[in-house]
C-alpha cells in the first residue's frame, strides 16, 4: 500500500509540468479537479500522512509558469550586502489572502542569513506605496518569525525536525503577519530542505554572531551610519544594575530616579546599608522627601507581560475566515480575560501616580524592580512623556528611547530572545510601553509630533535584525561585541524612502506657538540642563524643615523590612491610590488642554483600546475600504500642504508673517505632498501597510452571526415573544 | 432664529428671541430663556444629588416643557435643562420618617441615559406639589393636557415641513417608469392604515390585486418599493409577514405579486430577507403569521438575519445603561459591554442591511420583512439606502430618508417612545429608533468623510426625539398625524436644524456619488457610542471635541487667510505705481475658490 503510494507520487511528479498546465487552464475548479489536487497534496506530505486536506476549503492555484522546472538560482531576491541564501525550494504554494476564497501563487521559497523570503513566479504586481527597502511584503526577516506550524496546525519546535515535513507550513510573525505555504507541489528533497532550514534558522539555538547585523554590517559602509553612543546618560550612570539612575528633573527641583530593587536573599544588613546609600544619593542634594516604589509589587512580572500578549496576539493571527468570525461575537470578553489591555491601563496608571508626585506634591520618586530595566523604564519613559513637551517629538521620542531603554540597559537581547535560548525570558515589554505610547496618542493627537504609523513601524523594527539599536542586552555588552560601524534604527532612510518617511509626522501636531519664540530660545537649554544630572544649586524648598526627621524615620523601616509601595504616602492603599489619582487626573481635566503641558491618559474603561493600525493591518476582512481615521487625517495633511505651499509662496514675495500661526511654519516634513498625490488611490483603514490593489467590492459578511448570541435568562422569554402582537400573545 | 440643541445645553447662550412676557419676570430663570410658548410651572428650593459632585443645594424651575436646575453654591455652577419628554418615570424617594441625609425626594428616570435624584426637607410634605406637577406636565397625554410641540410658538426661516415630498423623493428615484406605477389608492388609509398614502408598486400590479394581496399580509402591510437601482433596476420592497399560520396556508396573489417584484427587473431569483431568527419566525405562525415557504414562492429564497425583538433590545439598553450611569463599570468594562449585547445586537442589524445592499448592488431584488414591518425591516431598508444612495449621506437626504422610512412607513415612534404616556413599563417601547441612529453613527465613524451631517446632527435628532418640543416624531403613522394636524400645528425639527445648517455640518465630507459603502461588521470595528450613551459623565464630555476636526477648520481659515494676502501682495507687485494702494485693497471676503482664480488671473 504504502510503496503504492509512493510509486504513484513520483509518476505525479514526472508529470506535474503536465498537470500543472492543466490546473491553470481551468478557470474554476470542480470537485473533481479539486479531489486530485488534494489527493496530489496528501501525497506530497512525506508518507501521506493526512490524507485530509487542510482546513483550507479548496485551493486555485492562479497561475503557474507553464515553463518546465523554472531554475531556482534565478529566483531570488535583490540581496542585501552580507546576505547568503542557504536553500530554497521551488513550486511552493504561498496562500493569499486577498480575496474572500482563498486562493494561492505559485513561487520559490528561500531560506537565508537574513529572511524567509518567497519569489513569486507572477510578475510583481503594482509597487507598494510604503515599501521597506530592506524587506518586501512577501520576505519575513528570520527574527520577525514568531511561530511556525505544520500539518493540523500543529506547532513546531526546533530540534525534532528530523525527516518528516509537513505538506502545509504556517508562518506567524512577529509583525502580526500569517503566511501560508504548501510544499506538496514541491520537489522531496527540497521541501525537506526548505522546511528543515527554516526551522534551524529561525527556531534553534544560535549565537549572537549569526544574527544578520554583523555581517550587514560588515557589509556596509553606509554613509548615514549612526553612532549609537550619542544619547546616552552623562557621567558614569550608564547602567543601573547597581546604580541608581536619575532620570529626569521636574522643575521645581524634584526629580525621579529608577534603580534595581535590593535583592531578596541578603544577609540582614545588606539591604538596609544599600538602601540607606541610594537614599542618601537622592536626597543628599534634593531637599525634598523621597517616594518609594517598587514597581515588583505592584506591576505584572515581566512573565505576566509575555503570557498575556501571547494570548492577545492570537485574535490577530487569522489564517482562517470562519474561525475569524466565530471569535468575532467573543471579541470583548476575550479582549478582557487576556488582560493585555489592562497591563497597558496599569503601567499608565502607575506612570500617573508617579507624575503625581513630582508635580503635584514636588517629591523625588525612586522607581524601582528586580534588574531595574524592564518595568522601570516602561513607566519612567511614560512619565517623561506626560511631563515633557520635548519627548513627545520625533527627535525627543529617539533620544528618550536612547535614554531610558538602550543606555537604560533593558535587555533587549534578551526580551526579545532572538537567540531561542531556553534560560532567558522572553517579554515584549518595550512593545508595551510602545502600547501605552499610542494610548497616550490616540486620546491627545495633536500633543505627538510622530504619527501612529511611526509607532508601528518602530515596534516592527525590533524584529529586524539589520540594527544594532535593539540587539544587545546593555552598553557594556554592546561595546564589548560591536568594532564596526552600526546602524541605528534611528535612521530610516535604511528602511524607507523620504516620501515614506513623511508619514512618521501627525498632521495635526503644532508647535509651541509663535509668541514664545523667545521663551523658546532658553526652552532647548532647559533640556539640556535636564539632561545634565541635577545639582544643588535648585532652591531650598520650604519643606526642608520636615524632611530630616522623614529621612530618619525612612531609615528606620528600611532596616526592618523590604521596602514597599509610597513610604511616605499617606495613601498607601491600593483604592486610596486610585482614587487620588482620578482626583488629580480630574482637576487636570478641568484646566484647560495644553497640548504643550502636562498630558494625562484616560483610563477609563471605553478609553483604553486596542491599536487597530498595528493589530488589524493584515486582516483583509475588516479593512474598511475608503474609509478609517486615515480618510480624516490625509484631509488635513492635503490642507496643511496647501498651507505651507502658500507661505513658501508668501515667503518669496518677503512677506513676513507675523500673526501667531500654530504650525504654520513646519521644520519636519509632512505627509501631505504623499498623501496628496495619492487622493485619487482610495485608502483604507490599513493605510499604509495594504494599499487599495486587489480590492474586492464584495463586503465581508459576518459568517455565523447567531451562534454564540445567546438569549436566555430573559424575564419571561422575551426573545420568543412577538413584537405587537397585542394581549393574547403576551401570554 | 433657532435654539443650540440640548445636548450642549449647558453652555446655552441668552437667546435674543422675544420670549413670551412670563418668562420675562422669571429673574431666576434669566440665564436660561424660555422657548416661545414655555411656560413657568413652579420653582423650589431643592438638593440635586449629582452622582459625579455630590448633594448640590440650589434651585429647581419647572416649566410646561422643562426641568431646569441650578446649583446655588457650587463653581462652577452645575446646571440641569431636561425636557420633560425625557422624563420615563418620577418616583417618590423614601417617606416622611426617612433617616439619614437626603433621603427624602424623588426619584427621576429619564429616557436620555441617565437617572436624578432631587432631595428635600421632610418636613411639611415638602415634595408633594412638586412631585404632582412633575407627574403632570412630564406625562400630559394622561392628564389630558397637550404635548409640548402643540403649545410652541417657536418660528423658523426654514419650514421644515417641507424637506420630504413624497412625489420629489421618488423621480429623484427615476419612478414612475414602465415597470414601476404610483398608486393612490391608499389616499384615505383605506389599504392600509400605517402605510404612507402614497405607494409605488410592480406596474402590473392593478389596484384590485393589491387589495387582495392585502389580506395576506399581516396588518395589511403589503410589499411596495422602497428604494431603486438606478443602473441596474434592483429594487428594496418593504412588508410585514406573510399570514400563512399554523395550516401554512398559501396565496396565489401574493406568489403572484412577489413575483411580479423579482420579474420587474429580470431577476432569476427575489431574495426575501426575513429579519427576524427562524425560530422566531416559525413561533410566528402559531399566531397566524409566519414567513414565505420554499414550494409556494418557487422563485424566491428567503434568507433569515437573525435580528431580535424589540424586548430583547429594550433589555440589552436597559443593561447598558446599568454599566455606564452613572459610572462606567470599572472592573472588566470590556466583559459587561459585552454582556449587554448591545453591540451585538448592532452587528447584527448593520450586516443584515450589508446583506441587503449587496444583493441589490449585484443585480437582485430584495423584499424585506420582519414581523409587521415596522421596526426591524426601517431599520434594513433605511440603513441598505445609506449604503446604496449616496444622497441620503447628504444633510437633507438624511432627513428624507427618516421622513419616509421610519415616520412615513409607520414606525411606532408614539409607543416606542412613549411620549406624554406615565406608563413606564409598557411592553410597547423598545430603543429600536436609538438602535438605528446608532448603526448611522458607526457608519459615521467607519467613513469619516462620506456624510455630509456630524454627530451633533445625530445627537439632537436623538434629544428631540424625546423632548416632544417638535412634532416631528410624534404619532405612529401618517393617518395619526393627519387626525391630529400635526403638521398645520407643530414645528418640525427639520426647521430647526435647517436654520443653522452649518452647526450639523461635517467639515470632512467629500462627496462621491455613486458609491456603494460598506462598514465593516465587526465587533473589532464597533465601538460603544461614548459620546452619546456616556456624555452625562463628566470625564467622558470633554474629550468630545473633536481636535482633528479643530485642527482642520483652523488650517482652513489659515489657507484663506494666505489666499488673501497673497492676493494683495501680487496685486501690489503687478501694479508698483499704486503700491500704497495695497492697504486699503483688501479684498472681500470670498470662498477660497475665488482666490484661486484670482491667482491665475494677474492684473
Amino acid at each position: 500500500m504504502f510503496d503504492g503510494r509512493v510509486l504513484l507520487k513520483q509518476v505525479i511528479l514526472l508529470f506535474w509540468p503536465l498537470i500543472s498546465t492543466w490546473v491553470q487552464g481551468a478557470e474554476k475548479i470542480d470537485s473533481c479537479q479539486l479531489q486530485v489536487l488534494e489527493m496530489l497534496s496528501s501525497l506530497g506530505s512525506a508518507g501521506g500522512k493526512s490524507a485530509k486536506p487542510s482546513f483550507v476549503s479548496y485551493v486555485t492555484p492562479e497561475e503557474i509558469k507553464s515553463e518546465k522546472e523554472p531554475s531556482r538560482k534565478e529566483k531570488h531576491p535583490d540581496l542585501l550586502p552580507g546576505e547568503v541564501v542557504f536553500c530554497s525550494a521551488s513550486t511552493v504554494l504561498k496562500y493569499t489572502q486577498d480575496d474572500l476564497s482563498q486562493r494561492g501563487v505559485f513561487g520559490v521559497l528561500l531560506c537565508t542569513n537574513f529572511r524567509v523570503s518567497f519569489v513569486s513566479d507572477e510578475e510583481p504586481t503594482e509597487e507598494m506605496l510604503f515599501k521597506n527597502k530592506l524587506y518586501g511584503e512577501n520576505d519575513i526577516p528570520l527574527s520577525c518569525v514568531d511561530n511556525i506550524y505544520g500539518d493540523k496546525r500543529k506547532l513546531i519546535t526546533g530540534g525534532l525536525v528530523k525527516n518528516k515535513y509537513p505538506s502545509k507550513m504556517i508562518i506567524h510573525c512577529k509583525d502580526l503577519r500569517v503566511f501560508q505555504f504548501s510544499l506538496s507541489f514541491s520537489k522531496e528533497e527540497d521541501a525537506k530542505k526548505i522546511f528543515q532550514g527554516i526551522v534551524h534558522h529561525c527556531l534553534e539555538p544560535k549565537s549572537l554572531r549569526c544574527l544578520f547585523a554583523f555581517s550587514y554590517c560588515e557589509n556596509t559602509s553606509y554613509p548615514g551610519s549612526y553612532t549609537v553612543e550619542n544619547t546616552s546618560y552623562p557621567g558614569s550612570y550608564s547602567y543601573c544594575r547597581e546604580h541608581l539612575m536619575w532620570c529626569w528633573s521636574h522643575h521645581s527641583g524634584c526629580a525621579l530616579f529608577k534603580t534595581a530593587s535590593i535583592p531578596l536573599v541578603q544577609e540582614d544588613n545588606v539591604p538596609q546599608t544599600y538602601m540607606e546609600k541610594m537614599l542618601t544619593a537622592v536626597a543628599h542634594n534634593h531637599l525634598y522627601s523621597v517616594k518609594t516604589e517598587d514597581l515588583s509589587d505592584t506591576l505584572p512580572t515581566v512573565q505576566d507581560i509575555l503570557l498575556s500578549y501571547n494570548k492577545f496576539k492570537q485574535f490577530f493571527l487569522i489564517d482562517n475566515t470562519t474561525e475569524f468570525w466565530m471569535s468575532d461575537m467573543k471579541w470583548f470578553s476575550s479582549l478582557d480575560n487576556c488582560g493585555w489591555l489592562d497591563i497597558i491601563r496599569q503601567c499608565l496608571q502607575k506612570a500617573v501616580e508617579v507624575v503625581e508626585s513630582l508635580e503635584k506634591e514636588n517629591t523625588n520618586v525612586l522607581i524601582m524592580e528586580e534588574g531595574g530595566s524592564d518595568l522601570c523604564c516602561v513607566v519612567s519613559s511614560l512619565v517623561q512623556l506626560m511631563l515633557d513637551p520635548y519627548y513627545r517629538t520625533l527627535l525627543g521620542f529617539q533620544s528618550l528611547v536612547q535614554k531610558e531603554w538602550v543606555a537604560g540597559g533593558h535587555a533587549f537581547l534578551d526580551r526579545s530572545n532572538h537567540l531561542h535560548l531556553k534560560d532567558k525570558v522572553e517579554s515584549p515589554v518595550f512593545l508595551l510601553f510602545l502600547e501605552c505610547v499610542w494610548q497616550l496618542q490616540q486620546q491627545h493627537g495633536p500633543a505627538f509630533q510622530f504619527s501612529e504609523t511611526y509607532l508601528t513601524v518602530l515596534s516592527d523594527s525590533v524584529h529586524v535584525p539589520v540594527f544594532t539599536t535593539f540587539l544587545f542586552n546593555n552598553d557594556g555588552h554592546r561595546d564589548s561585541l560591536l568594532r564596526v560601524k552600526t546602524h541605528a534604527v534611528w535612521d530610516w532612510s535604511v528602511q524607507f524612502d523620504c516620501k515614506a518617511q513623511d508619514l512618521f509626522t501627525n498632521p495635526l501636531y503644532t508647535e509651541k506657538p509663535k509668541q514664545d519664540t523667545s521663551v523658546r530660545k532658553s526652552y532647548r537649554p532647559r533640556h539640556l540642563r535636564q539632561l545634565s544630572l541635577p545639582s544643588s544649586a535648585f532652591k531650598t524648598p520650604p519643606k526642608k524643615g520636615f524632611f530630616k526627621d522623614e529621612a530618619d524615620n525612612l531609615k528606620k523601616i528600611l532596616g526592618v523590612k523590604r521596602l514597599s509601595r509610597w513610604m511616605l504616602s499617606p495613601s498607601s492603599d491600593s483604592p486610596q491610590t486610585s482614587s487620588s489619582v482620578r482626583e488629580f487626573y480630574e482637576a487636570w481635566q478641568t484646566k484647560p488642554l495644553d497640548y504643550h503641558g502636562l498630558l494625562l491618559p484616560c483610563l477609563d474603561g471605553p478609553s483604553i483600546r486596542v491599536w487597530m493600525q498595528r493589530y488589524l493591518r493584515w486582516i483583509h476582512d475588516v479593512q474598511i475600504l475608503g474609509g478609517g481615521p486615515v480618510a480624516m487625517l490625509s484631509k488635513v495633511s492635503e490642507i496643511l500642504g496647501e498651507v505651507q505651499e502658500l507661505q513658501r509662496q508668501l515667503d518669496r514675495h518677503g512677506c513676513t508673517l507675523t500673526s501667531n500661526h500654530k504650525g504654520a511654519r513646519p521644520r519636519a516634513k509632512t505627509a501631505a505632498a504623499v498623501i496628496a498625490a495619492r487622493s485619487s488611490v482610495r485608502l483604507s483603514s490599513s493605510f499604509p501597510f495594504v494599499t487599495s490593489r486587489n480590492w474586492a467590492f464584495k463586503p465581508a459578511i459576518p459568517t455565523s452571526l447567531l451562534q454564540s448570541l445567546m438569549v436566555t435568562g430573559m424575564p419571561g422569554n422575551l426573545a420568543d415573544r412577538e413584537d405587537d402582537g397585542g394581549p393574547e400573545s403576551l401570554v | 432664529l433657532h435654539y443650540a440643541p440640548i445636548a450642549t445645553i449647558s453652555y446655552w447662550l441668552p437667546s435674543k428671541t422675544n420670549a413670551s412676557r412670563e418668562s420675562l419676570k422669571m429673574e431666576p430663570l434669566a440665564d436660561c430663556s424660555l422657548l416661545p410658548g414655555e411656560e413657568r410651572i413652579i420653582d423650589k428650593d431643592i438638593i440635586y444629588i449629582c452622582p459625579f459632585s455630590g448633594a448640590l443645594k440650589g434651585k429647581v424651575f419647572i416649566t410646561n416643557y422643562r426641568l431646569y436646575f441650578k446649583s446655588a453654591d457650587a463653581d462652577p455652577a452645575v446646571t440641569l435643562d431636561v425636557p420633560l419628554g425625557a422624563i420615563g418615570r418620577v418616583e417618590k424617594m423614601g417617606g416622611a420618617s426617612s433617616r439619614g441625609e437626603n433621603s427624602y425626594g424623588l426619584d427621576i428616570t429619564c429616557k436620555d441615559m441617565r437617572n436624578l435624584r432631587f432631595a428635600l426637607k421632610q418636613e411639611g410634605h415638602s415634595r408633594r406639589d412638586i412631585f404632582d406637577i412633575l407627574f403632570k406636565y412630564a406625562f400630559p397625554l394622561s392628564h389630558g393636557l397637550l404635548l409640548f410641540a402643540y403649545l410652541s410658538q417657536e418660528k423658523f426661516e426654514e419650514n421644515g415641513w417641507s424637506v420630504y415630498k413624497p412625489m420629489e423623493e421618488f423621480r429623484r428615484q427615476g419612478l414612475p417608469n414602465d415597470k414601476w406605477r404610483v398608486t393612490f389608492i391608499n389616499a384615505n388609509y383605506e389599504l392600509c392604515d400605517t402605510y404612507p398614502t402614497i405607494l409605488v408598486v410592480p406596474f402590473k400590479a392593478t389596484e384590485e390585486d393589491l387589495r387582495k394581496v392585502c389580506t395576506f399580509r399581516s396588518r395589511g402591510r403589503i410589499p411596495v418599493l422602497s428604494w431603486i437601482h438606478r443602473e441596474n433596476q434592483a429594487v428594496i420592497c418593504r412588508c410585514s409577514q406573510p399570514l400563512v399560520g399554523m395550516s401554512g396556508k398559501r396565496n396565489k396573489d401574493d406568489e403572484r405579486y412577489l413575483d411580479l417584484i423579482r420579474e420587474a427587473n429580470g431577476t432569476a431569483k427575489l431574495t426575501i430577507y426575513d429579519a427576524r431568527p427562524s425560530v422566531n419566525a416559525v413561533a410566528n405562525k402559531a399566531t397566524g403569521g409566519g414567513y414565505e415557504g420554499d414550494d409556494a414562492y418557487q422563485n424566491a429564497e428567503l434568507v433569515f438575519l437573525d435580528i431580535h425583538n424589540i424586548h430583547v433590545m429594550r433589555e440589552s439598553l436597559k443593561k447598558l445603561k446599568d454599566i455606564v450611569y452613572p459610572n462606567v463599570e470599572e472592573s472588566h468594562w470590556l466583559s459587561s459591554l459585552e454582556s449587554t449585547h448591545w453591540l451585538e445586537h448592532i452587528k447584527l442589524v448593520i450586516s443584515g442591511a450589508i446583506q441587503v445592499a449587496d444583493k441589490i448592488s449585484g443585480g437582485n431584488s430584495v423584499v424585506v420583512h420582519c414581523s409587521d414591518g415596522w421596526d426591524r425591516t426601517a431599520q434594513l431598508t433605511s440603513l441598505a439606502m445609506l449604503m446604496l444612495d449616496s444622497h441620503y449621506r447628504t444633510l437633507r437626504g438624511f432627513q428624507v430618508l427618516l421622513e419616509k422610512e421610519w415616520i412615513g412607513f409607520g414606525h411606532k415612534f408614539a409607543n416606542r417612545i412613549g411620549h406624554g404616556d406615565k406608563n413606564h413599563a409598557d411592553q410597547d417601547r423598545s430603543p429600536i429608533f436609538v438602535q438605528f441612529i446608532d448603526c448611522v453613527w458607526q457608519m459615521t465613524k467607519q467613513f469619516p468623510t462620506a456624510f455630509e451631517f456630524n454627530e451633533r446632527l445625530l445627537v439632537t435628532i436623538l434629544d428631540h426625539l424625546f423632548s416632544c418640543r417638535f412634532g416631528t416624531f410624534l404619532f405612529n403613522c401618517e393617518r395619526a398625524r393627519d387626525t391630529n394636524e400635526l403638521r398645520s400645528k407643530t414645528v418640525s425639527l427639520w426647521s430647526l436644524v435647517n436654520s443653522d445648517l452649518s452647526f450639523y455640518q461635517n467639515p470632512f465630507y467629500t462627496p462621491e456619488s455613486n458609491r456603494v459603502l460598506y462598514p465593516v461588521a465587526s465587533m473589532r470595528h464597533l465601538e460603544l457610542w461614548v459620546t452619546y450613551y456616556i456624555r452625562w459623565n463628566p470625564r467622558i464630555r470633554q474629550q468630545q471635541q473633536s481636535p482633528v476636526e479643530q485642527r482642520y477648520i483652523e488650517l482652513l481659515a489659515l489657507r484663506d487667510e494666505y489666499l488673501k494676502k497673497l492676493e494683495e501682495l501680487q496685486l501690489s507687485d503687478s501694479s508698483p505705481n499704486s503700491s500704497h494702494l495695497s492697504n486699503s485693497s483688501t479684498p472681500n471676503a470670498a470662498s477660497p475658490t475665488q482666490h484661486i482664480t484670482h491667482l491665475h488671473t494677474p492684473f
